[in-house]
């Protein structure tokens, strides 16, 4: 399937006329300029207004500037970073640990894989609400079991320096199986040949994993890594529900500032502002994984 | 000697992993249990109580939210978008594979780019027009920017580009325009690839929170995320972890016994779902 993919078959036939093509693509055209390319254009105008309680529309970077001053902005920023290392690492490193423990198929691996896949397909508000009860002080399910240890009393959201890891916790927890679907495919598109060969020079598991293995799996990297970069910046649900990015800003996301201050504060200048930045953010990102990954799978090849 | 050794190394990791997994499990194991115990046990958190067992959470927690219409605007919301993806998606994806036209690749990579720029990220433009289009507070708002898929788009490229041109020259020889060659030739033989992608739209739209959320304001058109989170955070209030529970399960349980009877059909279909 994978392979299927890169086929150029029959691509190239010439119709001179272009009006089908125009007539085809016009509807998919206008929904993406009005959602998609219109919105880009019209944040960056919005970011640009200043005096949000006069008529006067003047323009201006001043919104630019009240946003680098906010220290909630900073502090969202640097929580975002956080979290994307937070739930990409730990996340695909143990959906590839999955995927290579599970690549076998038989009844066993089958039951396994789909308890690791079954977080992806509930709403991460209902793993939020899961989640306030699991991670609840005294009661709760981990306290529960914990106290048996004499661990207790942790207050998993309420306490500062844990409540991002919490939450960077049930981000992993909803999305690493979804990570690891993408390895078992791209583990079984690895030429078994390739395994038998290394083997037969004595090269051991761990280093056809790193050498022959781990390599092959370039493209796997190649579009889960901005799948995840994605996934970063734009799942705050849970902290919607749970934690509304508190206590004293330790959960605050850039979505999440976006989201306060649009719904709750009605500071359109700032928001939008804040979302001219995440946008570039994501674009700069997308664009240097992609080329790193690149030529990571260049090298290796 | 080094086969023995590895085959030790095998096994370790797969009872290592089936441990993770069995964590990974315990919250829809709690969830499960907890949903069918009524009141608040002292043991509430414990996987594996001694009764009693009854569902007067779920009849509670039916009574207190408003899960028809809940369920009502999810399944419009979800089945408007897919029906206008599946066509938008079929004609352009038509395009893409057999049209030649000037700028056609740059126009592809244009399209690719609401991969990236998804609508929870650009809710303060995206708001602001549903307002100029009269959109706002209506299910239709919601369902707007969804109605092209890049993602849908390339899946109808592909799916066609792997159909052989026999079938479409006889359909033309017999007179049939694009749209008809389309809608009777070609759409039938992309079943697999519109199963696909139904899948992976319906779940992900199932599960979208935050832009229904901003989107609409009365509780008439509130989607059943929306409505759990209000739902549950009174809940919660009350410490009502069964109702809770009972609430979640009913907004999960339709997805999730799907993906249990069909898992196969998710799983390729999500695999589809990353390849760019």
């Amino acid at each position: 399937m994978l392979l299927g993919l890169s086929q150029r078959s029959g691509a190239r036939v010439t119709r001179p006329c272009w009006l089908p093509a125009a007539v085809l693509l016009a509807p998919s055209l206008a929904f993406l300029i009005a959602f998609t390319y219109w919105p880009v254009l019209r944040v960056l105008g919005q970011s640009l207004i200043v005096g949000r309680f006069t008529d006067a529309r003047l323009l201006g970077l001043d919104n630019y500037r009240r946003l680098f001053a906010d220290p909630h902005f900073a502090r969202a920023a640097s929580n975002n970073a956080l979290y994307a290392a937070g739930t990409i690492v730990p996340g695909l490193t143990l959906g590839l640990l999955f995927a290579l423990a599970l690549r076998e198929s038989n009844r066993w691996t089958a039951v396994m894989r789909t308890l690791l896949v079954m977080p992806l397909m509930i709403p991460l508000v209902a793993a939020a609400a899961l989640f306030s009860f699991i991670f609840l002080p005294g009661g709760g399910l981990i306290d529960f079991y914990l106290g048996r240890f004499g661990l207790a009393m942790t207050n998993w959201l309420g306490d500062p320096d844990l409540a991002l890891g919490s939450i960077i916790a049930i981000t992993v927890w909803k999305n690493a199986g979804y990570y690891m679907l993408f390895f078992l495919a791209g583990l079984a598109a690895v030429p078994q040949e390739l395994v038998d060969a290394a083997r037969i020079d004595g090269a051991g598991a761990l280093r056809r994993l790193c050498h022959v293995t781990l390599p092959m799996l370039g493209p796997t990297f190649g579009f889960v890594v901005p799948i995840a970069l994605v996934n970063a910046l734009t799942q705050v649900d849970h902290v919607v529900t749970m934690t509304q990015g508190g206590p004293s800003d330790a959960t605050t996301l850039l979505l999440y500032y976006i989201y306060q201050q649009m719904a709750q504060n009605y500071d359109l200048g700032l928001a939008a502002a804040a979302t001219v930045v995440s946008v570039a953010a994501l674009l700069g990102l997308s664009l240097v994984s992609f080329r790193a990954l690149e030529r990571g799978v260049y090298y290796a090849s | 000697m080094r086969r023995g050794l590895e085959a030790k190394w095998r096994l370790i990791g797969l009872i290592g992993v089936s441990a993770v997994a069995l964590i990974w499990a315990a919250p829809f194991l709690w969830m499960a249990v907890v949903s069918v115990r009524p009141g608040v046990p002292i043991d509430i958190a414990s996987l594996t109580p001694s009764g009693p067992f009854s569902f007067k959470n779920f009849s509670e927690a039916w009574r207190s939210g408003n899960f028809p219409l809940w369920y009502l605007n999810t399944f419009l919301m979800c089945g408007g978008i897919l029906a206008v993806q599946l066509v938008t998606a079929s004609m352009a994806g038509y395009a893409f594979a057999r049209l030649s036209f000037r700028g056609r690749e740059t126009l592809f990579t244009a399209f690719l780019l609401q991969l990236l720029l998804i609508p929870a990220l650009l809710i303060v433009p995206n708001v602001a027009t549903l307002v100029s289009l009269h959109l706002y507070d209506h299910l239709l708002g919601i369902m707007a920017p969804y109605f092209v898929s890049a993602f849908g788009t390339f899946l109808m490229r592909q799916t066609f580009r792997a159909i052989p041109r026999d079938y479409e020259e006889a359909a033309m020889l017999d007179g049939a325009g694009v749209f008809a060659l389309i809608r009777h030739v070609l759409v039938p033989l992309a079943r697999p690839g519109l199963v696909a992608f139904a899948i992976v739209s319906v779940t992900a739209h199932w599960n979208e929170f935050l832009w229904p959320l901003i989107a609409v304001s009365s509780p008439s058109s509130q989607v059943l995320t929306v409505g759990l989170a209000s739902f549950t955070s009174g809940a919660e209030a009350g410490s009502a972890w069964g109702i809770v529970a009972a609430g979640t399960l009913l907004v999960a349980a339709p997805l999730l016994l799907l993906f249990l009877i069909f898992q196969r059909r998710f799983v390729s279909s999500f695999v589809f779902s990353g390849i760019k």
